[in-house]
This record gives structure tokens, C-alpha cells and sequence, in this order.
């Protein structure tokens, strides 16, 4: 065999072992997840509050419920602004250089690490009110959601093909009627899965929940107050070193990596399915 | 058009989403002037002290800031050392040689990857990977050849070596990802012409494909970059959060500080004392500057790749 066939075989050998090598830590997240978390699910996981420090038993319901509150609200602030600035870029920012102020700007929020959005709530809502609340939490993770929903709402509105709008001006309808009720019909597919997986995304997201919604033994008692989280509840327990709530929360990943990967396997076969726009 | 009067509703919805749009641009740059204003305290009293400073004590007054950042530089750039060269492999398996069935399970596992909620890398760092780490790998480098300083004793488990290793996992399906999408972006007459000449698959790759993408795969490996220095939970839980590295112990088996852990378990506590609250905040600004620059670094990168493609 000559060296360039030789060379061929162990580029190929390589790349293959190690393209499937990077499943491994897939395989062994999971399987460690499930294995450990198991142990903790049981009725009273997902309905009793957490017992104190020390206790055994008790539950984690007030941290899925805080997480699904703070979720909520984040939605309510985030996509709303992802898709309004996602039609303005792609229907009415004809300037350019208005375009590429927010597009540059939009592109720039993504990329602030998001311990940053955290201490900016921190700092502009938290230290105003005087204690932790869960509104800041909503403000800071909206601040993650408006880049892609915006950018879903972009590409999705500018991907529908000009005969479209075309034959709509020619029936003469008002530019707001395109805008609505033609393009962004045809583009929603494109900003539900955007806003979806933005939503998965946040769902993970503990760094700005730190410095606002923190931490809570109780139910949730009202959005502008402190409240528990899925994300910090596995922080918080996975840091305390004592056994029993490090296996509650490898329960409570369980529990958040089977909602971020349902939601991640969901959008991607529908959207996979679907083609087209 | 300009003649016609533009009825309410259409003003509505233009106004509406110029609004949303100039809000947003807003608190980019508020976020921005609120970082600036609150690092003033610190930047007139510690100077340049909170860049290269080594000792951090609040009570006594001195917030020197460089473990941190030489932490947060060193992680960042170590992992994407480790991530770079699998990414190019990952990349090269999947447009050279893998079928389409193993295609479609490469991305699938790339997507799951980057879908994992950073606390939960966080988890398995801290209770699974931690002890194996310490007895299997770094105790026993330590033993052979920790007379070398950066791989000396004691090993901890929980150290910058660890945080480096989880956050190769973290980055590499992004470089990949975009990599792929890159390399699969070469003309195809380009390949088909090395082909007709007896070219072996890796030399097309080699002389054609890389070449090619070369400066795709650089915005790529920024991105990477960029998201390895903000990363925080990861980070916090398995890095060790101490001052211990590069000073005390140039090891890389030593617990560390980044700015985001340092960030991540000083600053709640940190209000009811003005500097290490502003000294902190500064940090983040330092981070903020850093993140900025490589992410609008790899978009420009990755416009001109587009645009020549």
C-alpha cells in the first residue's frame, strides 16, 4: 500500500472514532441523570414542598411551579419584542443603517454572557425594590429570548417568496394586512419553533436567577417576590454536599433535562418534517 | 406611495414595531451605561489594580482581579485547544465519509449537546466526573510527572483542568455544528476537479475543503471562544472557586476562579460594601468588553465568508 492510501485510511479512522466518541458524553449525562435521579422521583417529589435541611422526604413542586411561573413571564415580555423587532427588520427598516444599529444590537444581546443580564437586573430592578423577585428573573431571561425570536421572525418573513406578496399588493390590501395577516401567517411555523426552543433555552438558564428570583422553601407568593426554580433548587441542593438533597437534585435534573430534550427533539422533528418556508 | 395616507392601522403596526425595535436597541445600550456608571467607584479606587492585581480581600480593602481573568482566559482558550482539533475531526468525518443515517445521528447528538442546561453539565462535573477525574487521571499525572510544575500535586478533583474538560464538551458541538455547515459550503466543482485528477478523499479536504473554509472554521473557533468565557454554572460548580490558581500553584489540577464564578458567588453578598460591589461589577464589564469584541469579530468573519461563498 503507498503512503497517500495509507494517509487516507488514518484520516478516516481517526475522524470515525472520533465523531462517535462525542455521543459519549451524551450517553453518560443521561444514563448518570436518569440513574441517579430515579431514586428521587416518587408522588411526594413532584407534590410537597422541600423539607428542611437535615429532613428527609419532601419535595420539589414549588420549584417546577416557580420555574413554569418565571418561564411564563419571561414569554409574556420576550417573544412579543422578538417578533415585533423581527417584522420591523424584515418589512419596514428600509434605511440601512437604522437596520444594522438594531440588527447589530440584537446580535450583540445574544452574545452578553448571561450572568450579565443577571447582575443588570440585579442592579436595576432588585436593588430598586429592595428584595429578590421573580420579575426581574422574567426581565432578565426575556433579555435572552428577543435575539432568536427576533431572528426566527427575520429569516422566516423575508423567506416568503415576493410572487406571494406580490399578488397580495396587486389585491390591494393595506400594508399592515401583508404584514399580518399574509407574510407573518406564512412565517409563523418559523417563530414557534424560534420561540419554543428560546423557551427550552431558558428553561436551563440558573446564572440570572441567581441574583433575582433566588431561592424559596415555599410556593410561589406572588410575582414580584422571591421565588424557588427547578435551575437554582439544582444548584443550590448539588452545592449543599448533604446526600439527601444532592439526590433530590439529581431527581430535579432529571426532571429538567427531560423537558428541555422534549421540547429540542419535538421542534426539531416538526420543523424537519414540515420544509418548505 | 407617498401621496396615499397611511391608514391607522397600518401606522399602528409600523410605530408598534419600530417601538419594540428602538426599545430593545435601548437596554442594549443601558445595560451598557449601567455597568460603566456602577465600575466608576471602582476604577477611581482600585485602578489598575483590578487588572492585575492578586489578592482579593474585601474586608482589607484590595480587589485585584487577575487570578480571575487569567482564569476565565486560560479555561476559555484551553478547552477551545482541546475542542478545535475534534470539532475539524467531526467535521471531516461528516461531509467526507459518513453515511446519511450517521449523519442525521451526528447532528442529532450535536443539537442534544448544546441543548443541555449548563447546571446540569454542572451536576455531573461536580459528583460524577470530579472523583474520577482526581483518582484516575490527575493523582496519577501528578505521581509520574508532577516534578513538571503545572501537572504537580495535590490534586483536587475540582480544578481548572476539570472546568477546562466540561466546557470542551460545551463548545465543541457549536464549533462542529458551524463548521460543518462551512466545509459542506465548498464549490463542488472545486472537489469534483481534484477528484478527476486521482485525489484521495483526505488530500480534496487538505488542498480544497480546508483551505476553503479556513476562515469560516476561525469565526467558528471565536464563537466557541465567546461562549467558554461567559459561561458561568458550569464553571462555579466544578472549578473550586479559590485564588489558589496560577500564584500559589501554577498546577492545573488547583481550584481556580473565572470572572464568571467569582461573579456567580460574590456578588448578592457584595452590596452592603460599595467597592467590592463596584470592583465586581467592573469584572463584568471587562468580561462584557471581551465577549463583545469576539462575537462582532466572528460575525464580520463570517459575513465576508458568506458573502464570498
Amino acid at each position: 500500500m503507498d503512503s497517500r492510501k495509507a494517509k487516507e485510511l488514518l484520516v478516516r479512522a481517526v475522524t470515525t472514532f472520533v465523531s462517535l466518541s462525542v455521543a459519549i458524553p451524551l450517553l453518560w449525562i443521561v444514563a448518570d441523570v436518569v440513574i441517579k435521579g430515579l431514586p428521587a422521583i416518587n408522588f411526594e417529589f413532584f407534590t410537597s414542598l422541600p423539607a428542611p435541611f437535615g429532613e428527609t422526604g419532601g419535595g420539589v413542586a414549588n420549584a417546577v411551579l416557580g420555574t413554569l411561573v418565571i418561564n411564563a413571564m419571561s414569554s409574556l415580555i420576550g417573544i412579543p419584542l422578538g417578533v415585533l423587532t423581527g417584522i420591523y427588520q424584515s418589512e419596514y427598516s428600509g434605511e440601512k443603517r437604522i437596520y444594522s444599529l438594531i440588527r447589530t444590537s440584537i446580535d450583540s444581546l445574544a452574545g452578553v454572557p448571561s450572568i450579565i443580564l443577571g447582575l443588570f437586573a440585579f442592579t436595576i430592578i432588585v436593588m430598586r425594590v429592595g428584595h429578590y423577585t421573580a420579575l426581574a428573573a422574567a426581565f432578565a431571561l426575556a433579555l435572552i429570548m428577543i435575539p432568536p425570536v427576533s431572528k426566527a421572525t427575520e429569516e422566516g418573513m423575508r423567506s416568503v417568496p415576493i410572487e406571494i406578496r406580490e399578488a397580495a399588493i396587486a389585491l390591494g390590501l393595506p400594508k399592515w394586512v401583508i404584514t399580518l395577516k399574509v407574510v407573518f401567517s406564512i412565517a409563523k411555523g418559523s417563530v414557534i419553533t424560534g420561540s419554543l426552543l428560546s423557551f427550552a433555552r431558558i428553561s436551563g438558564e440558573t446564572a440570572p436567577l441567581l441574583f433575582t428570583s433566588l431561592f424559596s422553601y415555599y410556593w410561589p407568593a406572588g410575582i414580584n417576590e422571591p421565588m424557588a426554580s427547578l435551575q437554582v433548587l439544582i444548584y443550590n441542593y448539588a452545592m449543599s454536599g448533604f446526600g439527601e438533597w444532592v439526590t433530590k437534585a439529581w431527581g430535579a435534573s432529571l426532571l429538567l433535562l427531560l423537558i428541555v430534550l422534549m421540547i429540542n427533539t419535538l421542534v426539531r422533528a416538526v420543523s424537519k418534517n414540515k420544509g418548505g418556508y | 406611495m407617498g401621496q396615499k395616507i397611511p391608514s391607522f392601522l397600518d401606522s399602528a403596526v409600523k410605530y408598534g414595531a419600530l417601538a419594540a425595535s428602538i426599545s430593545v436597541v435601548g437596554i442594549f445600550f443601558f445595560l451598557f451605561l449601567t455597568l460603566f456608571s456602577n465600575s466608576i467607584p471602582s476604577i477611581t479606587l482600585n485602578g489598575i489594580d483590578l487588572l492585575l492585581g492578586r489578592v482579593w480581600n474585601p474586608n482589607g480593602g484590595a480587589f485585584g482581579g487577575l487570578p480571575a481573568i487569567l482564569g476565565t482566559l486560560f479555561s476559555s482558550l484551553f478547552s477551545l485547544g482541546l475542542a478545535l482539533p475534534l470539532s475539524m475531526s467531526i467535521s471531516i468525518y461528516y461531509t467526507e465519509y459518513a453515511p446519511t443515517r450517521i449523519r442525521s445521528i451526528i447532528s442529532t447528538v450535536m443539537d442534544l449537546l448544546a441543548a443541555i442546561p449548563s447546571v446540569i453539565y454542572g451536576i455531573w462535573g461536580l459528583w460524577t466526573i470530579s472523583p474520577l477525574l482526581k483518582t484516575n487521571v490527575e493523582e496519577p499525572i501528578a505521581a509520574t510527572i508532577g516534578f513538571i510544575p503545572i501537572f504537580s500535586g495535590p490534586a483536587y478533583g475540582l480544578s481548572i483542568f476539570l472546568a477546562s474538560l466540561v466546557l470542551t464538551i460545551m463548545i465543541t458541538p457549536i464549533i462542529s455544528s458551524l463548521s460543518i455547515e462551512i466545509f459542506s459550503r465548498t464549490p463542488m466543482h472545486l472537489r469534483e476537479g481534484m477528484f478527476a485528477l486521482g485525489a484521495t478523499r483526505w488530500e480534496v479536504c487538505r488542498k480544497v475543503v480546508i483551505p476553503f473554509a479556513k476562515r469560516g472554521v476561525i469565526a467558528a473557533a471565536i464563537l466557541g471562544l465567546g461562549r467558554a468565557l461567559g459561561e458561568t454554572m458550569a464553571v462555579t460548580m466544578v472549578i473550586g472557586n479559590s485564588y489558589i490558581w496560577p500564584f500559589s500553584s501554577v498546577s492545573i489540577f488547583s481550584p481556580a476562579h473565572t470572572i464568571t464564578s467569582k461573579v456567580a458567588s460574590e456578588f448578592p453578598e457584595s452590596v452592603s460594601n460599595a467597592i467590592q460591589f463596584s470592583s465586581l461589577t467592573e469584572l463584568a464589564l471587562v468580561l462584557l468588553v471581551i465577549s463583545l469584541s469576539i462575537n462582532l469579530g466572528a460575525d464580520l468573519l463570517l459575513k465576508r465568508v458568506k458573502g464570498g461563498g
